[in-house]
């Protein structure tokens, strides 16, 4: 099948050589980095993730988004999404390529990364992280490849498939629950320490990581000859508000705690992020941002006219993605960093280095996406 | 990085080695130190514990004093110095080293403080240091052993195992863990050849001067704390450690957070 990734119109050809420009750029910012040490980012000691792993915490939970498709269509026979499960796989197959890639570059010595697996240390999250993440992405490439090859030879997919579907469905909860203990089980770390962290985190995977899909179905709908089906994408689009509804709710319940409560380490943080502290309000407005745009993207696709309307969708869409990301994309680590253990206000703002080493991992990403889509397209395009 | 490593090897022999592989089996094993080979083992000179503990007495602190012991440390040490390197553009304060420095009593001390805190604490720092804790979060949480608990209680780091992921630095409720940003060799002035300068992309933090112990020594922030600083013994009832314990009310940081530091501070 791989052959149908090498046929393709001018625009495709120059989407990758497009996509392998920006790549270059980015890994040439990246020697940058491996010379000279983490140090070209805006990370500090107090700040010690920063944007790679906000990023990498973000795609976990795109990746974890495709089993909104696979589950209702294997799990509850909802034959609307049969044509597109396809896309689903294949995006969590790109967005995990991405979460490892964020990983070794936020690494100071990423060529030890095999000590994670020769030293192999149970009690540290991160080597569960890292397994279910491998074994999702193997999943992925397993049974959408496998999955494709039968519609192409136009037989039954294979009967071992079944259990590897089956499987894939609580390793995506398992990938974005096991990202969020990453950080859920730290003692003194009062913005992370909550046992709404996992659920949090798998709501606004499964509002981003479909509304993402959405977009996707969108541009694969104009550029090529398949169509995803209306139907289907209205369909994600309640899970969506479900979604962002449950990832809101969770919100305010942290919010109702810690205030409640009055636990200044545990105020602290949300304080910093929503009011800033002393002048320190790098974040603000972003997670003002943010806010407005889930809030209000609930009260319109509350509405079915206007979650149903075909050119209101890719708006809502952009708004719910934009929104999630800022969220766990930018305040999700700054969040838990600010203030530190010693109760010092260091912000961290990302340098451009670091921004452009980010995007050329988002190239080899969207790489990755169009290769898959245009053989997953390309399969299906001839089938039909 | 190569010469370094090689020329460690050779002075760290077989000991260090075999603690590398199998961290925290032996009491005297110390993780990648700078301890010549024999030097480490079966003398009675070595200084020797069931679980070290620190004994800070407060009082007897002045901020100059804060910063002799915290310049001792960080020279024995070969930590960096942002100020000392050479090109500017590669100086940030944010990329700091630190092993033991001084903080003032309300940043040391977040979850005790107190509106109507007493003078003297407004003229001194506290100086805070790994905790060298019992239930170690940063130990947990590191994903290839490169930071472990000695039996003795002493937290230590295997400089050449680390991956710099920093998960111990999150994990640490104190922020006691640096990271070396950069390549920390242009930040150091005098270079003591005793102990080995790190590398760039690993975390690094005090180690309750293994080393020195290893050879029969104490710790440098003891030695020149003009009796600020006592370490000792916590397992041993009838040592002059216990007796400060016993005839001082001591406090420690973040006790509720249940990691047990072994760091007590008569206030």
């Amino acid at each position: 099948m791989l052959e149908k990734a090498l046929k393709g119109s001018k625009n495709y050809w120059l989407l990758l050589v497009a996509l392998l420009a920006i790549i270059g750029i980015g890994f040439a910012t990246y020697m940058d980095q491996f010379t000279f040490g983490l140090g070209i980012t805006g990370m500090s000691r107090d700040v010690s993730w920063g944007f790679y792993i906000a990023q990498f915490t973000f795609l976990v939970g795109v990746a974890a988004g495709g089993v909104m498709l696979v589950l209702p269509y294997y799990l509850h026979d909802f034959k609307k999404f049969g044509r597109i499960t396809i896309l689903g796989e294949f995006l969590a197959v790109a967005a995990c390529s991405m979460c490892m890639l964020f990983i070794v570059a936020d690494m100071g010595v990423p060529n030890r990364v095999g000590n994670v697996f020769l030293n192999a240390t149970p009690n540290s999250v991160l080597l569960w992280d890292a397994t279910v993440l491998n074994v999702y992405l193997i999943l992925n490439i397993v049974i959408g490849w496998k999955l494709l090859e039968a519609e192409r030879n136009n037989v039954k997919p294979a009967g071992w498939l079944k259990p590897l579907i089956y499987l894939s469905i609580p390793f995506a909860f398992g990938i974005h629950t096991v990202t969020a203990f990453l950080y859920a089980g730290l003692p003194g770390r009062g913005f992370w320490l909550t046992a709404v962290l996992a659920p949090r985190f798998l709501a606004s995977a499964f509002a981003a990581g479909p509304s993402f899909l959405i977009l996707l179905c969108f541009i694969v709908r104009k550029f090529t000859k398949f169509d995803p089906g209306i139907d289907a994408m209205r369909a994600l689009m309640r899970i969506i508000t479900y979604a962002l509804i449950a990832n809101v709710f969770f919100f305010l319940c942290e919010i109702f705690t810690v205030f409640y409560s009055g636990i200044p380490s545990h105020m602290d943080h949300i304080k910093y992020l929503f009011v800033g502290y002393h002048g320190h309000a790098a974040l603000v407005p972003w997670m003002w941002t943010s806010m407005f745009l889930m809030f209000s993207a609930i009260g319109l696709l509350l509405f079915p006219k206007i979650r149903n309307n075909e050119k209101a969708m890719p708006f809502l869409c952009i708004m719910v993605f934009i929104g999630t990301w800022i969220d766990k994309g930018l305040g999700m680590m700054s969040g838990g960093f600010v203030p530190s253990p010693m109760h010092k206000y260091t912000e961290f703002i990302p340098t451009l280095k670091e921004i452009i080493i980010s995007v050329g991992i988002y190239g080899v990403g969207f790489l990755i996406l169009a290769v898959l889509y245009k053989i997953a397209i390309s399969v299906k395009v001839d089938a039909e | 990085m190569k010469n370094n490593r090689r020329d460690f090897l050779k002075i760290a022999g077989v000991a260090a080695i075999g603690a590398a592989v199998k961290p925290a089996t032996s009491a005297y094993a110390i993780g990648e130190q700078f301890v010549p080979e024999g030097q480490a083992e079966n003398k009675s000179s070595v200084k020797k514990a069931t679980k070290w503990g620190v004994v800070i007495d407060t009082n007897k602190l002045t901020k100059e004093l804060m910063h002799k012991i915290s310049k001792a440390c960080h020279l024995e040490h070969n930590v960096p110095d942002e100020k000392n390197i050479e090109n500017e553009d590669h100086r940030n304060p944010n990329h700091e080293i630190k092993w033991i420095w001084g903080e003032e009593f309300k940043h040391a001390f977040t979850d005790k403080t107190d509106r109507y805190l007493a003078d003297k604490f407004e003229h001194i720092e506290i100086p805070v240091l790994c905790n060298h804790c019992v239930n170690p979060s940063c130990v947990k949480a590191c994903p290839t052993k490169a930071t472990f608990s000695r039996e003795d209680g002493i937290v230590l780091m295997d400089f050449h195992r680390c991956i710099g992921c920093r998960f111990c630095m999150a994990a640490c409720p104190f922020g006691s863990r640096s990271f070396n940003f950069k390549d920390p060799r242009p930040g150091i002035k005098k270079h003591n050849k005793k102990f080995p300068t790190r590398m760039k992309g690993v975390v690094e933090k005090c180690n309750l001067c293994a080393e020195r112990l290893a050879v029969g020594k104490n710790p440098v922030c003891m030695e020149v704390s003009e009796g600020a600083i006592t370490i000792g013994d916590l397992e041993n009832e009838t040592s002059d450690f216990r007796k400060l314990l016993k005839d001082n009310y001591t406090i420690r940081r973040k006790q509720s957070l249940g990691t047990e530091p072994s760091v007590y501070y008569i206030v």
